[in-house]
């Protein structure tokens, strides 16, 4: 395999992560904030968290 | 609490155990030279492919010293100008070739192909694959035995818990104790709040499905036998394609028209947005899909590296290290099981949302 | 992405979707339904039994405050039956002292009148008694003085005198 494709992927992966560490940050101040919506913000996150996922993988797969 | 501490550390030996058999036959304490650490390191990758194959046996494991396997054949049904059924053992592990109805087959790498008399096997001179033509291979595989098997376990033990409501009155007994709050979660926190209280019932009986199915055939992937089902594409695609057909065939005027004509935003761009929402209702299945195939392959990958790590370092520190390390991701991955089931039902319970959703005319 | 296609295995695709849909419809049939009736069954007989319990204790409290009433009155009642029967027994005891001071009052009077009708009729008595011994002392004296002649005539002049200065 090429190496810049696979620094590609790297950076993709690289940004996914930071993406879903956000959210994951993000959401655990609004819980701390309000403990009594707790439910429906991890949803969200959840849902978020996979919507990004799905790009990370994309680009894994665009590689292999 | 006892019982729950006994089960834990069942579940723990059992992933112990599981990992053990992917690298065992390659433990060699005699001599380890550069050579011999190097084949170790190759024949780790390759028992790492092998575990995520599919295969035409069902293999519990090997003795490497006598070469014998043990495990028990499965069918081999083709579909080529007719059906051809036989016994995966009369391959003898890929060593003889198999003549049905004047046809040749042979199996390479796990794969059936056509071939002659000889079982002459041709390569790509590139990337060494074979390139002899494929029949239409229905064979029950070992993953396709264990999705019955699979099945077969959750039909009856959902049937044991609906049966022991008429038994018991209100109450669900045995098994359903536990299966109970699992579907009330499913139905509370999937499919109203996703779907809306409205709509959500002829959904559920899919949801449900689609949750127990992915989560047992996960938590089978992590047992010793070690059949990992929803590491393969077409599993994976086969419930994406579910998805999307249930969401597609359901929905309402309203999804329609906000894929073809958005209504709130400009004539150019309904022409532009149209066909992106249109590729919209196809990534969203098609992420599902991916998701949860790459979920557990990584897992598995990542798991069983770990393990080989073990044998390759050879040293107290080294392989106690790894063998922390496989213990901690081994109970991540239990979690990640039910997590993926979770994630798929969740993502399918809001498209199908989307689809019956009804919006105030603006 | 090639690795993934090369991987792909119809038949795999094809048991799965077969089974995955016969698992549905079976499960439908003999798992999803029963339970999902009986655990709706169970939430509506929760919610009902719930239900009911709010209406006894509206219906609980209703009573209570209810019997508070009864006994407020029934409390009102004894206190004014207590009160009318203090103030009967203290007018019976005062018609009785009343009464009694009249009889009393009567008794003295009649006493009084009693010892004033002895009184005057000893006094009368005693008079009677002192005037008959006057006369007869006087008799006496007269006869005395009745003896002798001149004394005789004085006298019966003096005595005619005086009744014709009358």
């Amino acid at each position: 395999m090429e190496i810049p494709v696979m620094v590609g992927a790297g950076l993709v992966v690289i940004g996914a992560g930071i993406g879903i560490g956000r959210i994951g940050g993000s959401a655990m101040e609004a819980i701390a904030r309000q403990p009594e919506a707790t439910g429906k913000i991890q949803t969200a996150m959840l849902i978020a968290a996979a919507l990004i996922e799905g790009i990370g993988f994309a680009a894994l797969f665009a590689v292999g | 609490m006892v019982k729950a501490i006994r089960f834990f550390f069942s579940v723990l030996l059992m992933m112990i155990y599981s990992s053990a058999f992917g690298s065992e036959p390659e433990y060699d304490t005699i001599n380890h030279t550069q050579t011999e650490s190097l084949d170790l390191k190759s024949s780790i990758k390759e028992q790492i492919n092998h575990h995520l194959q599919d295969s035409h046996d069902f293999h519990l494991f090997s003795d490497e010293t006598t070469g014998k396997h043990y495990g028990f054949p499965l069918p081999v049904i083709l579909w080529d100008d007719g059906l051809h059924v036989f016994m995966s053992s009369e391959f003898h592990h890929g060593e003889t070739v198999v003549q049905s109805d004047e046809k040749f087959y042979t199996l390479n790498h796990g794969k059936i192909y056509k071939t002659d008399a000889e079982g002459t096997v041709n390569y790509d001179a590139e990337h060494h694959h074979v390139i002899n033509e494929k029949p239409l291979d229905f064979s029950i595989t070992k993953n396709v035995f264990m999705i019955f098997f699979v099945g077969l376990l959750l039909f009856l033990m959902l049937r044991s818990t609906a049966r022991s409501y008429k038994k018991r009155g209100d109450l669900p007994s045995g098994i359903g104790r536990f299966l109970e709050p699992i579907i009330v979660f499913v139905r509370e926190d999937i499919a109203k709040p996703n779907i809306g209280a409205k709509h959500y019932k002829k959904y559920m009986s899919f949801l449900l499905t689609v949750f127990f199915f992915i989560w047992l055939v996960n938590l089978f992937g992590l047992t010793p036998i070690g059949v990992n089902i929803t590491n393969n594409i077409a599993v994976t695609f086969a419930l994406a394609v579910m998805t999307y057909l249930i969401t597609t065939f359901t929905a309402k005027k309203d999804y329609w028209k906000h894929i073809f004509w958005m209504p709130g935003v400009p004539v150019p761009m309904k022409v532009v947005l149209a066909p992106i929402e249109l590729l919209g209702t196809i990534i969203k299945p098609f992420s599902l899909m991916i998701r949860l195939y790459a979920n557990i392959t990584a897992g598995h990958i990542v798991i069983m590296s770990i393990i080989g790590m073990m044998f390759v370092f050879q040293n107290w520190i080294g392989s106690s290290l790894s063998f922390i390390l496989a213990l901690v991701l081994g109970i991540l991955e239990l979690l990640v099981a039910a997590l993926q089931a979770y994630i798929f039902t969740m993502l399918s319970a809001l498209y199908f949302g989307s689809a019956v959703e009804e919006h105030d005319h603006h | 992405m090639e690795k993934l296609l090369s991987e792909f295995s119809v038949g795999l695709f094809f048991w799965q979707s077969l089974l995955f849909i016969a698992l549905v419809f079976l499960l439908r049939r003999f798992a999803w339904k029963p339970i999902l009736n009986a655990v709706n069954q169970r939430e509506e007989k929760i919610h009902e039994a719930l239900e009911l319990a709010d209406k006894t204790k509206a219906e609980m409290k209703m009573l209570q405050a209810q019997n508070e009433n009864l006994l407020k009155e029934a409390r009102a009642e004894r206190d004014s039956m207590i009160k009318d029967a203090k103030e009967t027994a203290s007018k019976m005891v005062g018609d009785a002292k009343n009464k009694a001071k009249e009889e009393a009052d009567k008794v003295l009077t009649n006493a009084q009148l009693a010892i004033a009708a002895e009184k005057n009729a000893a006094l009368t008595e005693l008079k009677t008694q002192v005037a008959s011994m006057a006369l007869e002392i006087a008799e006496k004296i007269v006869r005395d003085e009745l003896s002798a002649g001149d004394k005789q005539k004085k006298m019966a002049s003096q005595l005619a005198e005086e009744i014709s200065l009358n």
